[in-house]
């Protein structure tokens, strides 16, 4: 594993150890998760995240599995497949209520996930091929939660899926034939629910296997943490079991309270009250809105409202489709040596612009098509491509990062009171001449 | 490299936003009529909703202590039997989830056999199309066999089904009690000179609280006593229209006294799980700066 002081795994009794000669499967988990596995000491709570993406996954295959047992996808029978399943499955809008608002759950603890990641630099090297996995679950995350959201068959599910599908006839030429083809037929009906419930119960494997590949990409480097700074000796880490998974414990506490305010008390709260209307296909919603989680992207879609060329529409699905893509190419975008925000004064200020632009773009796009709404998305989206593909290649060269940390270590003790680090640590970035 | 073909993209994107965000200004900015930023009050319906909020129902239910009121639902369901029934169904719903309102066996068995719409059936003999009385285990049947029999007979409008009325409108059950027991009044005068086409036109009925302001049901609950109340409380068109709202939030969301009841046994349960985590992960790391 990455660090040779890590601790190996030594089966105690007769069973284990003529299981481990067999399949070493423990000594995997125990590799991975368990005492085997060094972590820096000073992980804040942000490092909680991709645990608790985990959890709000298996969350969502266990009662996504039991509500499968109960539903039909069939636009006759879906909509009330639903409903019998709030009304007379047992438990079952337990169920269904978990597995609606799961979804935000596992949305929100995403984001937060890679905010942190984009904080403390942890797509930079060595850890680029980690990110990039994580847009790659990304992107099948916003797939599996569209799919989904078609399947009770209300009026936004018919209307979201007959919108986000339109996307494709955006396309010069082919366009309408993909489109159709995708469909299987000229709107969403049958053929289209059975395929978005065959890929709906399919891509969460996928996921799980790519946060697989995520996991064993982040082993090879070990974990970022909060200085950005590498990982120098034993001192600076801990094994994960017992300590990462006792700090785990308590914020998937916290998580589940959370979680079970929203399945008990506001169960509708997140979602959208025409859904609760039949798929009617010749009555269009006055105001066609997806999830919130989408809210970011819908805004870009809609910016774009002037033809420039290319037809206003096909910027506007290029954007949002960029506006993803973008982030395959940040590890080589940033060429800052320097991990942690913490350091990078200037490039701090504009992460925290950029945090604020996501959520206004997301106001925006929860907002109806309003010219007020459409000129705040319109100067938001401008400044997240320019962000990305502007500003921050030319920060990471102009800027001159605060002084790191000598160690992990060094870092801790200072903070708990000792000496500063910037008395101790060298000038510059010690990162570049390592 | 990578650099500088990022920064020509970004620079393209920004442009082309910068293009489309000049014609929105230029269109806002060039439009004579009443249109503001916000679009709000340039339609007869903003109007009226941003000056008419939905009135509180003041439901038991509501609120994070929530609970069905029994005989509440009870009376709500006898206005939904006596008034709403002749034109809504409410089909999601089963006669015998009526005992969740507190009627015994036979009283649901009663309900269901005097229920004036019967189900769809066959003549066991013969096999033709026929009708029997409901049993306990049939839901309400549909009012109207079809969309095109609905519109035929109510001026061609579809009454909607109401078994999730209160879930499928933004604060349903406000909405409702608002709609059935304040929103049918003399369209107001100003509305009209500010709004001139806003006229209500014939055959619907002018409502403040309906989306478009006109609806084609007409006035359900037009007079004080309309229902004779089993439990002496006095059927006021307000208290009718409270009444029915909340048998309709029973009618969406059965499992709400259930819902509420295991959410303060898991919250408590996971208070007291955060608390011994907690614990633990001090304990663990009581050795250890970080």
């Amino acid at each position: 594993m990455s660090f040779p002081w890590a601790k190996h795994y030594e089966p105690k009794f007769a069973l284990t150890k003529w299981v481990d000669e067999r399949l070493p499967l423990p000594r995997l988990v125990y590799n991975a998760v368990g005492a085997g596995y060094p972590v820096p000491r000073n992980l804040n709570y942000f490092w909680n995240f991709g645990v608790l993406a985990g959890a709000a996954l298996a969350a969502q295959i266990v009662t996504g599995i039991v509500l499968a047992m109960h539903y039909a996808a069939n636009g006759g029978v879906a909509f009330d497949s639903v409903e019998h399943i709030m009304r007379d499955v047992n438990a079952g809008w337990f169920m269904r209520y978990a597995h609606a608002n799961g979804a935000s759950m596992f949305f929100i603890v995403v984001y937060i996930h890679i905010f942190r990641g984009l904080y403390y630099g942890s797509y930079k090297a060595p850890r680029e091929m980690v990110w990039l996995l994580g847009v790659v679950i990304f992107l099948l995350m916003m797939a599996t939660a569209f799919m989904g959201y078609v399947l009770p068959w209300g009026q936004m599910s018919f209307w979201g899926a007959q919108v986000i599908t339109g996307f494709f006839s955006a396309i010069p030429i082919v366009g309408d034939t993909i489109r159709v083809w995708l469909l299987g037929g000229y709107a969403p009906d049958d053929a289209a629910l059975n395929r978005f419930f065959s890929l709906h119960y399919l891509l969460p494997f996928v996921i799980a296997g790519v946060i697989v590949l995520h996991i064993w990409a982040l082993h090879i480097p070990g974990s970022n943490n909060p200085t950005g700074v590498d990982v120098k000796g034993e001192q600076d880490t801990v094994p994960f079991h017992p300590y990462y998974t006792a700090k785990d414990g308590f914020g998937l506490g916290i998580f589940l309270l959370i979680f079970a305010f929203m399945i008990f008390f506001q169960p509708n709260y997140l979602g959208h009250p025409d859904n609760y209307i039949p798929a009617n296909p010749l009555a269009t919603p006055a105001h066609i809105v997806p999830e919130w989680y989408f809210w970011p992207f819908y805004a870009i879609l809609r910016s774009f409202t002037s033809d420039f060329i290319l037809p206003a529409k096909l910027w506007g699905v290029l954007a949002m489709f960029g506006s993803i893509v973008l982030l395959f190419f940040l590890p080589w975008l940033d060429s800052s040596p320097v991990r942690s925000t913490n350091y990078r004064p200037v490039y701090r200020t504009f992460f925290w612009v950029l945090v604020a632009d996501v959520l206004v773009l997301g106001w925006c796009g929860g907002s109806p098509a309003d010219p007020l709404y459409i000129v705040l998305a319109q100067i938001c989206a401008a400044y997240y491509f320019a962000h990305f593909l502007v500003i921050l290649p030319i920060v990471s060269r102009m800027e001159r990062p605060r002084p790191l940390p000598n160690s992990i270590t060094e870092a801790v003790l200072a903070k708990k009171g000792g000496t500063s680090p910037s008395e101790t640590a060298v000038s510059g970035s010690p990162l570049a001449a390592e | 490299m990578i650099r500088w073909i990022s920064a020509v993209i970004g620079a393209g994107i920004v442009a082309v936003l910068g293009w489309s965000l000049l014609w929105t200004i230029v269109g806002v900015a060039g439009d004579s009529s009443a249109k503001t930023w916000t679009g709000a009050p340039a339609s007869a319906e903003h109007y009226v909703h941003a000056q008419r909020p939905l009135l509180n129902a003041e439901l038991p239910s509501e609120g994070l202590f929530g609970k069905y009121d029994l005989r509440q639902l009870q009376r709500g369901f006898q206005v939904y039997k006596e008034v709403c029934a002749a034109c809504h169904s409410i089909r999601l719903v089963a006669f015998r989830d009526l005992k969740q309102l507190g009627y015994d066996d036979g009283q649901v068995k009663a309900i269901a056999q005097g229920w004036q719409i019967e189900q769809p059936s066959v003549n066991p003999d013969t096999g033709e199309v026929a009708t029997r009385k409901n049993l306990p285990s049939d839901h309400f049947p549909l009012v109207f066999a079809n969309d095109v029999a609905a519109r035929a007979a109510n001026n061609n409008a579809v009454p909607p089904d109401l078994s999730l009325m209160t879930k499928a409108r933004h604060e349903g059950p406000d909405y409702v009690y608002s709609l059935v027991g304040h929103g049918y009044v003399n369209q107001p005068a100003d509305l009209l000179a500010k709004f001139p086409d806003a006229k209500t036109p014939k055959g619907l009925h002018y409502n403040q609280y309906f989306a478009n302001l006109n609806i084609a049901m007409p006035p359900p609950l037009t007079q004080d006593g309309q229902v004779q109340y089993l439990d002496g409380t006095k059927p006021t068109v307000d208290q009718m229209a409270k009444d029915v709202a909340a048998f309709l939030t029973w009618t969406a969301e059965p499992n709400l006294d259930t819902r509420h009841g295991a959410g303060f046994a898991v919250l408590g349960f996971l208070l007291v799980f955060c608390f011994l985590a907690y614990g633990a992960y001090q304990n663990v790391w009581r050795n250890m700066k970080h």
